[in-house]
Formats: structure tokens, C-alpha cells, sequence
């Protein structure tokens, strides 16, 4: 289990996350979200080893991230970031390859070739293979990123009862509507596979209807967290977003919805 | 298309790929192997490869005749080595214009941009300027290794000057490095025209010429003071190729695919300012090799650097072999220097391929 216990992260004296706890269940997707500036992006490096808490620590399965090596990370999490300036002509399979571990100068083992052929269909982009990625558009990129990072999870050697977490930073952004719901499908069928999932969106409407729990995140610390129900509510949401919103049901299984209240409407009220 | 059959096309993609690189290599070599014979057996001597295997024979059985013994150090003492030299040199070159591209994820960096090439040449110019008058006492003892000895010093030093002003909490910043190695190129560059600017017209003479690049003066203490160094870079690449290939998406991501970015980081600093470093030494500066040869790799067969680092190597071991045996014949017996062939000739060659195959679908 990835967790972080009162993790700090300050530069010059500046807070940007501020003693935060959080687990990461396996079999769980957790959606963080907030406005710009909350420290939802600083969370996602600490959480990925990528930088050290200033004070707290960050664990998986009870090992502190510090006394780990890159390697040994990458055996524990993968990470598709939000944007990737890749601007060499890769093609698709060996962006995807990139995620498998290919030493020196051999070719693909079979097994990684078969992960990511596995990563390509997951991600719907399994004719795509020999496609150079510079051709592709922005939410293809995503979709290569996002097989790259289970390529890289599904081919790492884990012990039994070690666990995994694969961590998104709006993987949803520059996708269209029906690219989102797959990308977060993938999501829930990842957790369902034992992974556990953190995944940073920006559409409260897709948080509530994919996360198991939904942080909210405010000035680097967490306003509120939760299910999506106990979550989003007006009031809290008006006041951290700063902008009038409104939270709805949808009336087949209840799935809250939140509406900001935009324009010149938003003006009168 | 079934979930079983989804492995079989990707093996086949895969296996495509690796047989248009496998056909760049192999080709690569060939043009090797060709140049490497052609430099053997061309020169204003007129004494062709044909007469190799007897003096190979000769000098093996111990016994030399005097036609034999003209021949042998023609071929043995002077072509061999210099056939050595421009190998090294040229895969030296070229691997560390892959590795540099790859660091900085920039098609158009080249070895040069960490400073050996502005180093080398400011402690180049210093020897060759004030050799025989300040600092006579500490060069004269050097002898003719006094240049070479010099210009690796001066591009080690400025090389590691920058990486201390790069490296900030243990880290190295690649866009401090970049930023970094513009100043100090501008400010040895400076001192490198002042001394220029106070020299008499021999030693400018001598230290144009040297900016030019010659494997002119190839022997086989030359061959033996930079087989070191190219071994080296040789034996780490293949280590380096996980590293290179993670940075081409960024630093992060290279992290979090599980690469130790530091080490390589500092790995591909340090190989690159030897290589370089002991190619400027023994042969000035030839440029245009470090930039092109990885690009015409890329372009060919794609910018995986289990192809990229081979491929470049053996190319700019080509390279530099053709443009020196053209700078050997174009005006025998003189020599033009090396550095203005290989423009002469590289430059309209990789304008093709640019613009009839672009840029390698880079953006």
C-alpha cells in the first residue's frame, strides 16, 4: 500500500503540500481533485518518489520511498504524466516498449512484446503499432503514455504481496468524450486487477462517477475526502473553487454531479 | 483481430524495425570496410593495396628488402595508423553527437556544447601562441605531444567547470548545462581571439589550420593515446542506451521508468568530454560529423539508440575515413585540412537527405 503520512513538500519556505495523509488502497481509484495551485501535481511527485518529503514520509508496504532506487520504483509504480514533449519519431510499439525494461542492446524479449501488444489493445490503439508517434493526435499521445505505464506494471518482476500503484496526472486532459470514459474504465479495471489507483482530474462529473473516494485538495492541504456523495456539496465546493457551483443527483443511481453556475448568470447570483 | 492474434502482428511490427535497422547497420559497415581499404591503399606514393600481404609477410618473417621496406612504412607506419586515427576519431565523434542529442533532447546539439571543443581550442591556441615564450619552460619538455596533451587538458577542465556550475543539490541541470555552455564557450572563445588577435602571422597561420582539423600527423603513439578513450566510450554505450532512449521523454519520465537519471546523466558528460576531448587532441577540431551522422541514422532507421549509438559510430568512422582520403588527393601532394572537406562534402549530402526524407518525422 502507497502511503503518505503527514508528507510536507516546502520550497523557500512555501508550503505546497502541507502534512498530507493519504493511503492508496489496492483495488481502489482514488480521484484528486481542486483548483489550479493546490499542490495536486506536488502530491502525485511525492507519492512517485520523484521528490522527497521536507518532512513526513512517503511508504509503500511500510518501505520509505527514500531507501529505494529508481529501479526499484519503477517495479512498484508507473507514472503517465500530463504532458510528454517526445518530439523524436518513435513508433507507438516502441513508445510502449519504452514502459518494458530493454537493456543494452537486445531486442525484445517476448514477454514484454506481448504486455505491450496487451497495453495497445487495452488502450484501443492496437492497429496504431508501427505508427510514428509525432503523427499522432494529443489524446492518442495520452493513450500510448497510459499503455506505456502498464506495459511498464505488467512486466515488472513483483513478489506476492507486493503491491502497485499506477498514478495519473489528468489523464483525462485533451480527450474527447468518449476517450475519457475509456481511459477511466481502464482505471477501474486496473484497480480491479489489485492495482491502486490515484488518478489527478480536473471534471468533478468524472470523479464522482469512477473514484471510489475523491480527495479534495485546497492550498496544498485536504479540505475533505471521501465518497463522491460525502464530498461534493455546494457550499465547500463554492468556497474552495472560489466560483458559485451547484451539485445535482442523477436520478437513475444517485452519482452526484456539479454544475459551476458560469457567465453572466453566475454574475446576478 | 483476437486477443490471440494481437501478439503476432506486434512481433511482426517489431521484427520490421529490426530488420531496416539490421540493413542500416550492415550497410554502415560495409561503407566502413570500403573507405577503411580505399584509405589503405590511396596516397601520392602510388603504392597500392596490392603490395599489402607481401609486406605483411616481410614484416612478419623479420626480413625486409629495401623495396619492401618503403613499401612497409608507407603502409604500416603511415597509412595504418592514420586509417586507425580517422576511425577512432570519427566514431568518437560521432557517438558523442548521439549521446549529447539524446541528453538534451535536441537534434541540434553536438559534442561541443559541454565545452570540449571551446576548451580544447582556447588551451590549443595558448600552446601554439606563447610555446615558445611564457610557457616554454612547461611545453618544451612535451615535445610534439604539447598540443595534444594541452587541448585534452583545457576541454576536461572546461568541461568539468561546467558541471559544477550544473550541478545544484547533487543534481545536474540539463538547462543550466545548456545555458551554462553557451557563457563559457563565449568567454573561452574571447580569450581565444585575444591570444589570436596578439599573435604574429605563423602562429595564426598554425592555429587556423589546427581549428580546421588534420589527421596529418597520424602515428601509432597517436593511435595508442586515444584507443583508450575510444574503448571506453565504446564499452559504456551499451549501457547508456536504456538511459537515452528513457530522456527522449524527459527527465522525469526517464525516472519513473525506473533510470538512474543522475548517474547516466553524469556518465554521458564525463564518456563524451573524454571521447571528444582525445579526438580534438589528436586531430583539432573537425566538425559537421558529431551533428550529422547520428541524424542520418535517425532518419534511416528510426531514433532508437540500440541503432543510433552502432549505427553512428561506424558512419562517422566512414565519414571521417572518405573526407580524409579526399583531403589526401584532391591537391597531392599537399593536404587540404579535414574539417573543410567534410563540410565541403557532408553538407550538400545531409541537405538531400533532409530535404528529400525530412527530418526523421521529427517535430
Amino acid at each position: 500500500m502507497l502511503e503518505a503520512a503527514s508528507a510536507t513538500f516546502a520550497v523557500n519556505g512555501k508550503r505546497l503540500v502541507d502534512a498530507v495523509d493519504l493511503k492508496l488502497q489496492p483495488g481502489q481509484v482514488t480521484a484528486v481533485v481542486g483548483p489550479n495551485g493546490a499542490g495536486k501535481s506536488t502530491l502525485l511527485r511525492l507519492l512517485a518518489g520523484e521528490v522527497a518529503p521536507t518532512s513526513g514520509t512517503v511508504h509503500i508496504d511500510g518501505r520509505d520511498l527514500r531507501s529505494m532506487g529508481p529501479g526499484e520504483l519503477a517495479r512498484r509504480r508507473a507514472v503517465v504524466p500530463q504532458a510528454t514533449a517526445l518530439s523524436f519519431p518513435f513508433t507507438v510499439l516502441e513508445v510502449v516498449l519504452l514502459g518494458a525494461t530493454v537493456p543494452g542492446f537486445a531486442p525484445a524479449a517476448p514477454r514484454a512484446l506481448a504486455a505491450a501488444a496487451n497495453a495497445l489493445c487495452t488502450v484501443s490503439l492496437s492497429g496504431f503499432a508501427e505508427r510514428p508517434y509525432t503523427e499522432l493526435s494529443g489524446g492518442e499521445r495520452q493513450r500510448v503514455h497510459i499503455a506505456r505505464a502498464l506495459c511498464q506494471l505488467a512486466t515488472a518482476h513483483r513478489r506476492p504481496g507486493e503491491s502497485a500503484a499506477l498514478l495519473l496526472d489528468e489523464p483525462t486532459a485533451n480527450l474527447d468524450l468518449a476517450h475519457q470514459g475509456a481511459v477511466l474504465r481502464e482505471a477501474r479495471r486496473q484497480a480491479g486487477c489489485g492495482l491502486a489507483v490515484l488518478a489527478i482530474l480536473h471534471d468533478l462529473n468524472l470523479a464522482a462517477a469512477y473514484a471510489d473516494e475523491i480527495v479534495l485538495m485546497s492550498r496544498g492541504r485536504i479540505r475533505a475526502r471521501g465518497k463522491p456523495a460525502e464530498v461534493l456539496h455546494d457550499g465547500l465546493l463554492s468556497e474552495v473553487y472560489g466560483c458559485p457551483v451547484r451539485t445535482n443527483a442523477t436520478p437513475a443511481d444517485g452519482v452526484p454531479f456539479v454544475i459551476p453556475h458560469a457567465g453572466m448568470y453566475a454574475v446576478r447570483s | 483481430m483476437t486477443a490471440e492474434a494481437a501478439p503476432h502482428a506486434i512481433s511482426i511490427a517489431a521484427g520490421r524495425r529490426q530488420a531496416v535497422a539490421a540493413r542500416v547497420l550492415l550497410a554502415a559497415a560495409a561503407l566502413l570496410a570500403i573507405a577503411a581499404l580505399l584509405s589503405l591503399s590511396v596516397g601520392p606514393t602510388g603504392i597500392t593495396l596490392a603490395s599489402l600481404p607481401r609486406v605483411i609477410g616481410a614484416w612478419l618473417a623479420g626480413t625486409s628488402d629495401a623495396s619492401t621496406a618503403r613499401e612497409q612504412l608507407v603502409l604500416i607506419d603511415l597509412r595504418l595508423p592514420r586509417t586507425l586515427l580517422a576511425m577512432f576519431v570519427g566514431a568518437s565523434l560521432a557517438v558523442a553527437g548521439a549521446m549529447m542529442q539524446g541528453l538534451f533532447r535536441n537534434p541540434l546539439a553536438d559534442p561541443g556544447l559541454i565545452g570540449v571543443s571551446s576548451g580544447a581550442a582556447l588551451a590549443a591556441v595558448a600552446t601554439i601562441a606563447l610555446g615558445n615564450g611564457i610557457a616554454a619552460p612547461i611545453l618544451r619538455p612535451l615535445g610534439v605531444y604539447a598540443l595534444p596533451v594541452a587541448a585534452f587538458f583545457g576541454g576536461a577542465i572546461t568541461t568539468l567547470a561546467l558541471v559544477a556550475f550544473a550541478g545544484r543539490h547533487g543534481r545536474l541541470m540539463i538547462g543550466t548545462l545548456l545555458l551554462a555552455g553557451v557563457a563559457l564557450a563565449a568567454f573561452t572563445g574571447a580569450l581565444t581571439g585575444l591570444i589570436a588577435y596578439m599573435s604574429n602571422d605563423r602562429e595564426l597561420r598554425d592555429l587556423t589550420l589546427w581549428s580546421m582539423g588534420s589527421l596529418g600527423g597520424a602515428s601509432w603513439t597517436k593511435v595508442i593515446a586515444v584507443l583508450p578513450f575510444a574503448a571506453l566510450t565504446l564499452l559504456v554505450t551499451p549501457r547508456l542506451v536504456r538511459a537515452l532512449n528513457g530522456f527522449l521523454l524527459g527527465e522525469a519520465e526517464a525516472f519513473h521508468l525506473g533510470i538512474d537519471v543522475e548517474k547516466a546523466k553524469r556518465t554521458i558528460v564525463l564518456a563524451t568530454a573524454a571521447s571528444v576531448g582525445a579526438a580534438v587532441a589528436v586531430s583539432g577540431i573537425i566538425g559537421f560529423v558529431g551533428l550529422v551522422t547520428p541524424h542520418i541514422v535517425r532518419i534511416l532507421a528510426g531514433p532508437d539508440h540500440r541503432v543510433v549509438l552502432p549505427g553512428a559510430a561506424l558512419l562517422g568512422a566512414a565519414m571521417v575515413l572518405l573526407a580524409d582520403v579526399a583531403a589526401r588527393m584532391l591537391v597531392r601532394p599537399a593536404e587540404v585540412p579535414i574539417g573543410i572537406v567534410m563540410a565541403a562534402i557532408g553538407a550538400p549530402v545531409f541537405l538531400h537527405l533532409v530535404t528529400r526524407r525530412g527530418i526523421g518525422g521529427m517535430e
